[in-house]
C-alpha cells in the first residue's frame, strides 16, 4: 500500500491544499475537535472525532435555496445555486463516512436534492481508520468496521506512517493528486495494529448491542410499546441529538427578509421541537413522548422498511456524550427488546 | 445545474372567487398564460408568497381544464390571510405537482363512485369529479353527496348547482348543518345523511373533510356494509418539502407528501395512529 | 449516601407521605446519568443512584411533576434549591405536593474534562480521596478529582439549602464565591476583545435549545422563540446578529430570576459558557440596587421587578457605555 510518514503530514496538507479546499479536524481551545479549512500550521486533531458531525460538509446547518426580489404584484425567482468548488474533507471515521451513503439515500432519492448533489460530487471523503475507540462506539452494530472505513479513499496509521488506498475513481484521483509524496510500504505493522483495534472493538461496552429486534417489520411491536413514557418522560425536548447527528436529515424551510429582498433558506430541524408537525389547525404530535418516539421509530423501524433493512444510525455515539440528560438510542433499543 | 424542485415557478392570479365567507378559489395561470404545469386529480402544489410563508393545498380544478389550475383555500393562518386579502393580478411562487393522486385511471375506472365531503374537503374530490364528468363513459354510476355548515358554507355552490346538478348522469346530495331560511335541501350531518342515503355497497367511496366527519363517515359506511378497501381518502400534514425529504409529514414508513395524500382506509390502518 | 437516600425514599413510600421521587437513573456507563421519576421501592434499588456525576438538576421538571396527583419527594442539591425557591416564588412549582429532602452537593464531575485528558474507553471511575482512578480497555488511567469537576461547581456559591423538609447530611455554608472573576475578566476588555470573544463563543452556536430547555427560569407555555408570529422564531440563526441576539435575548428575560444553577453551560453540546452572560446581570444587579441573590427566598421583591427611590437613574446605562 501507498504510504507517507507521519512527519510529513504538513507536506501532504499542503499539497492537498495547492489545489483544492482541504478540511481537517483540529483541536479548538476547548479541547474539542471541529473541522476547518486547512491552512498552513494547523495540526490534524489526534481526538477520535469531531464534535459536529461531517454531514454539515453536505448537508450545511443553513444554506440559501432561492431569492426572490418583490415588486408591486411581481415577484422574481433567482437561482442562487453556484457549482461548488472541489474539496476534500480528510480525516473522516467510519461512522461518518457510512452516514454519507445514509443521507445520499434520502437525497439523491429521486427528485434529486441539486444542492446536496453538487456538493456530494465536489467533494472527496478521505478517512482514517481508528485506533482508539471510545466506550461509546457502536458502529460495530451497524456493520461499520472503524479499522477499515469506507470514503473515497481511506487512511490507516501504524504510528509511524500513513498508509492510503483508493476505493473508487475519485479517491484513486485523489491519491493520483499526491502520489510524487507517497512510497509504496510494508504493511506488516500496520496489519497488527489493525488486529489490535479489532480486538478492542471487541471489548467496548457496546460491543453486544445488536440490532437483530429491530427493523422494518416491527412497526406494530414497538409504536405502541408501553417504554416511551418512561424513556422520555425526562426528554428536553431539545435538538441536540438531532444536530449531532450525522444521519439525522431532517429540515426546514423558511423565509428571511434582507430588508432588500427575500431568501428563502433551509435549515436543520428536529422532531424532537413541539412545533415540527404544527399546523394552523392542529398538531398529530402533542407530547414530548410521540416526538421522542418518531425519533427512535424512524432510525429503528421506519428508515429501515424503506431502505433494505440499513437502519439510521451508525453508532457513532455523538448523542451518548452530548444528550443533556444522557437519554440516547442505545438505552432506547435496550429499554425497547425487553419484553 | 438542473431544475430543483424547491425552486418554484411563477404563478398569476387571474380571478378570485368568494365561495364562503372563509374560503376563496384562486385561479393561476403561468406568466406567459396556460397552466404552470400537469397534474392528476387529488395531486397537490406548494403555494407561496415569499416572506409570508410557504404551504400545500390540493388543486382543485381537474386536469381536463387546458386552461389553469384552480386553489380553494380556507383563511386559517398567516399565509392563507395574506392570500385572501390579495387582488387578481398579484403573482405567487408555484412548485409541484405533488402527492399520489386518486387511482381515476386504474382502480377506480369503471366503478360505480360516491363522493362524501364536508366543508373544505370538497376541493380535493372536486377535481376528481369534474375529471370524471370529463371522461364520464369511463366510470359508473356517480353519487356526490356534500354537506357543510350552512348554505353559505358550501364550497362551489355555484358550479354545483349550475353544472353537477344540471348534469343527468351525476346524482347530488346537500345538506346543511342546521336548518336556515331560504333552504329546502337536507338539513343534519354528513355521516347521518350518509346513512339516511342508503348507498349500495357496490360504490368505491371517495371521502374528505374534517376528521371528526371522516371519522363517523368511516363508521357509518361500515355499517352499511363497506369495507375499508373500497374507501379512499386524502390526508393533509404540516409539509415543508413535498418530496419525502424534510421528514415532516413522515408517519411510520410512508411520507403523506410523497406516497400520499390519498390513502385508501386499509392502507391507513396499517399506519400508526399519529395523522 | 445513596443508600441511605434510597432507604429514606423507601421509607416515605412505604409510608404515603410521597407516591413518586425525582431522582437520577443509572446509565450504561459511569457517567450517562439520567433524571428519572421512581414510583416503586424496587425501581428505586435498581436504578437510583447518586454519585459524582448526579449534577443534573431536576428542580425544572417539578413545575410538571408537583402538578399531579400526590406528593412527589424530591433531592434536591443546595444549588437545586435556589432554583426550586424561584420557581415556588414564580407560581411555577406547586409547594405543597413537594417533599423535599436536602442532600449535599457538589462537587460534581465532568465526563467531558475527563475525556479532554485523552483518557477514552471508560469502564470505570472511582473517586479515591480525591484522586480519580479511571478504568478503561486501554488500561488503568488517574487524574486529581478536582481537575474534572463541573465549572459550575468550581465556580460554587453555595453549599446552604434554601428551602427543604429534611435534610440529609450536614448542612453547609454560603460560599464567599469566586464566580465573579470572569466576567470581571471580560468586563475589563476592550469593547473590541469582548465583541471579538462572545462572537468566538456565539458562533459554536447549533442553536439546539439545550440551554433554554434545561433552564429552570424558562418556564414560559410559550417561547417567544417558538412563536412564528413573534418574528425571532428561527430554528437556525439566519444570520450572526441572530445567533449573538438569542442568547442575549435570553439572558435579558432572565435577568433578576438566573439563580446561577449554571445548567445552561453544562448542557451545552458546544462548550459555550452561557452562564458568564447571565452572572453578568447578576453582577451588574447587585452592583446597581444591591447584594440581591434569586431563589434565595421565596418573599422579597426582585430588583428588576421593583421600585425604589434610590434606584439608580436609567442613564447608568448610557453612561457605562461611554469607555
Amino acid at each position: 500500500m501507498l504510504k507517507i510518514s507521519l512527519d510529513k503530514l504538513d507536506k501532504l496538507f499542503e499539497a492537498i491544499s495547492a489545489s483544492q479546499t482541504l478540511y481537517i479536524p483540529v483541536d479548538r481551545e476547548d479541547g474539542a475537535a471541529e473541522y476547518k479549512k486547512y491552512e498552513s500550521g494547523m495540526k490534524l486533531s489526534s481526538a477520535l472525532n469531531t464534535l459536529r458531525s461531517a454531514k454539515d460538509f453536505f448537508f450545511p446547518q443553513t444554506e440559501n435555496l432561492v431569492d426572490f426580489k418583490m415588486e408591486g404584484k411581481n415577484i422574481e425567482v433567482i437561482d442562487v445555486r453556484e457549482e461548488s468548488e472541489d474539496f476534500v474533507i480528510f480525516g473522516v471515521r467510519a461512522c461518518d463516512a457510512r452516514s454519507f451513503t445514509i443521507l445520499d439515500k434520502v437525497f439523491l432519492a429521486e427528485p434529486v436534492d441539486s444542492y446536496y448533489k453538487n456538493r456530494r460530487d465536489h467533494g472527496t471523503v478521505v478517512t482514517m481508520a481508528c485506533a482508539r475507540p471510545a466506550e461509546t462506539c457502536f458502529c460495530g452494530t451497524f456493520g461499520i468496521d472503524a479499522a477499515a472505513p469506507e470514503g473515497d479513499a481511506a487512511c490507516y496509521s501504524d504510528g509511524e506512517s500513513l498508509f492510503i488506498e483508493a476505493h473508487n475513481e475519485k479517491g484513486q484521483k485523489f491519491i493520483d493528486s499526491i502520489s510524487s509524496l507517497l512510497e509504496e510500504g510494508d504493511t506488516a505493522k500496520l496489519e497488527a495494529v489493525r488486529a489490535k483495534t479489532r480486538e478492542i472493538l471487541k471489548k467496548l461496552p457496546l460491543a453486544h448491542l445488536t440490532t437483530d429486534n429491530f427493523g422494518g417489520d416491527k412497526l406494530n411491536e414497538y409504536f405502541n410499546s408501553d417504554k416511551w413514557g418512561e424513556l422520555s418522560e425526562s426528554c428536553l425536548g431539545c435538538g441536540t441529538c438531532t444536530f449531532v447527528c450525522p444521519t439525522c436529515q431532517c429540515y426546514d424551510i423558511k423565509d428571511f427578509n434582507t430588508g432588500h429582498g427575500i431568501k428563502r433558506y433551509r435549515c436543520w430541524d428536529s422532531c424532537m421541537y413541539s412545533d415540527f408537525t404544527k399546523m394552523a389547525h392542529g398538531n398529530p404530535r402533542l407530547t414530548q413522548l410521540e416526538r421522542f418516539r418518531q425519533r427512535f421509530m424512524h432510525k429503528l423501524v421506519y428508515f429501515p422498511a424503506n431502505n433494505n433493512g440499513e437502519f439510521g444510525c451508525v453508532g457513532c455515539g455523538r448523542c451518548l456524550s452530548k444528550c443533556p440528560i444522557s437519554m440516547n438510542i442505545v438505552k432506547v433499543m435496550k429499554a425497547l427488546e425487553v419484553k | 445545474m438542473n431544475n430543483d424542485t424547491l425552486i418554484p415557478y411563477i404563478g398569476v392570479v387571474t380571478d378570485i372567487r368568494q365561495d364562503t365567507p372563509d374560503v376563496k378559489t384562486f385561479r393561476v395561470v403561468s406568466p406567459d398564460g396556460g397552466k404552470v404545469f400537469e397534474h392528476m386529480p387529488g395531486q397537490c402544489a406548494m403555494l407561496s408568497i415569499p416572506g409570508v410563508g410557504e404551504a400545500m393545498f390540493s388543486i382543485t380544478s381537474s386536469p381536463t381544464n387546458k386552461e389553469f389550475m384552480e386553489f380553494s383555500i380556507k383563511k386559517c393562518g398567516c399565509l392563507t390571510t395574506w392570500l385572501h386579502a390579495m387582488d387578481v393580478g398579484q403573482q405567487i411562487t408555484i412548485r409541484g405537482p405533488y402527492g399520489n393522486a386518486f387511482p381515476v385511471e386504474t382502480d377506480l375506472k369503471g366503478k360505480d363512485l360516491l363522493f362524501i365531503a364536508g366543508g373544505i374537503g370538497l376541493a380535493p374530490l372536486r377535481s376528481v369529479i369534474n375529471y370524471v364528468r370529463d371522461n364520464r363513459a369511463n366510470y359508473g354510476d356517480v353519487q356526490v353527496i356534500y354537506g357543510s355548515r350552512s348554505k353559505d358554507d358550501l364550497v362551489d355552490y355555484q358550479e354545483i348547482i349550475d353544472e353537477w346538478m344540471a348534469d343527468p348522469n351525476i346524482e347530488v346530495n346537500l345538506t346543511i348543518d342546521n336548518p336556515q331560511e331560504g333552504w329546502d335541501g337536507h338539513v343534519g350531518f354528513v355521516p347521518n345523511y350518509v346513512k339516511e342515503l342508503n348507498p349500495s355497497t357496490s360504490k368505491t367511496v371517495l371521502v374528505c373533510g374534517p376528521p371528526i366527519m371522516i371519522k363517523f363517515t368511516l363508521a357509518g359506511l361500515k355499517e352499511l356494509g363497506f369495507t375499508e378497501t373500497q374507501v379512499y381518502t386524502t390526508m393533509e400534514l404540516r409539509m415543508k418539502c413535498g418530496v419525502g425529504k424534510c421528514g415532516r409529514c413522515n408517519i411510520g414508513n410512508k411520507y403523506v407528501c410523497k406516497d400520499g395524500p390519498v390513502f385508501r382506509f386499509d392502507q391507513l390502518g396499517e399506519l400508526p395512529d399519529e395523522y | 449516601m445513596q443508600e441511605a437516600m434510597i432507604n429514606r425514599a423507601k421509607q416515605l413510600l412505604a409510608d404515603g407521605a410521597v407516591n413518586r421521587v425525582i431522582g437520577w437513573k443509572r446509565g450504561e456507563f459511569a457517567y450517562d446519568i439520567t433524571p428519572a421519576v421512581f414510583e416503586t421501592a424496587e425501581e428505586l434499588e435498581k436504578e437510583f443512584v447518586y454519585d459524582d456525576f448526579t449534577a443534573a438538576n431536576v428542580s425544572k421538571y417539578l413545575v410538571k411533576e408537583s402538578k399531579k396527583e400526590g406528593k412527589i419527594l424530591a433531592f434536591l442539591k443546595p444549588c437545586d434549591t435556589y432554583s426550586f425557591n424561584q420557581l415556588t416564588k414564580e407560581h411555577r412549582v406547586v409547594r405543597e405536593n413537594v417533599y423535599i429532602v436536602g442532600i449535599p452537593g457538589g462537587p460534581k464531575l465532568d465526563a467531558e474534562k475527563i475525556k479532554a485528558k485523552g483518557i477514552t474507553g471508560i469502564l470505570g471511575v472511582k473517586n479515591e480521596n480525591y484522586t480519580l482512578k479511571i478504568d478503561t480497555v486501554y488500561g488503568e488511567e488517574i487524574m486529581p478529582f478536582y481537575e474534572a469537576i463541573l465549572d459550575k461547581c468550581a465556580t460554587c456559591k453555595s453549599k446552604k439549602h434554601v428551602v427543604y423538609d429534611e435534610l440529609m447530611g450536614e448542612e453547609g455554608d454560603v460560599l464567599d464565591s469566586n464566580r465573579f472573576d470572569m466576567v470581571e475578566k471580560l468586563e475589563n476588555m476592550t469593547a473590541q476583545e469582548r465583541f471579538d470573544f462572545w462572537r468566538d463563543q456565539l458562533s459554536k452556536c447549533i442553536r439546539c435549545n439545550a440551554c433554554r430547555n434545561v433552564c429552570p427560569a424558562c418556564t414560559c407555555e410559550k417561547c417567544v422563540f417558538d412563536n412564528p408570529n413573534s418574528g425571532v422564531e428561527n430554528k437556525a440563526p439566519a444570520d450572526s446578529f441572530e445567533e449573538n441576539m438569542f442568547h442575549i435575548i435570553r439572558a435579558f428575560h432572565v435577568a433578576g430570576r438566573c439563580t446561577d444553577c449554571g445548567e445552561c453551560s453544562r448542557v451545552c453540546p458546544q462548550n459555550i459558557p452561557l452562564h458568564l452572560l447571565n452572572r453578568k446581570f447578576i453582577k451588574d444587579i447587585n452592583s446597581l440596587y444591591g447584594e440581591y441573590q434569586a431563589g434565595e427566598d421565596t418573599t422579597s421583591r426582585a430588583p428588576l421587578n421593583d421600585y425604589k427611590q434610590d434606584d439608580c437613574e436609567a442613564s447608568i446605562v448610557h453612561e457605562r457605555g461611554v469607555e
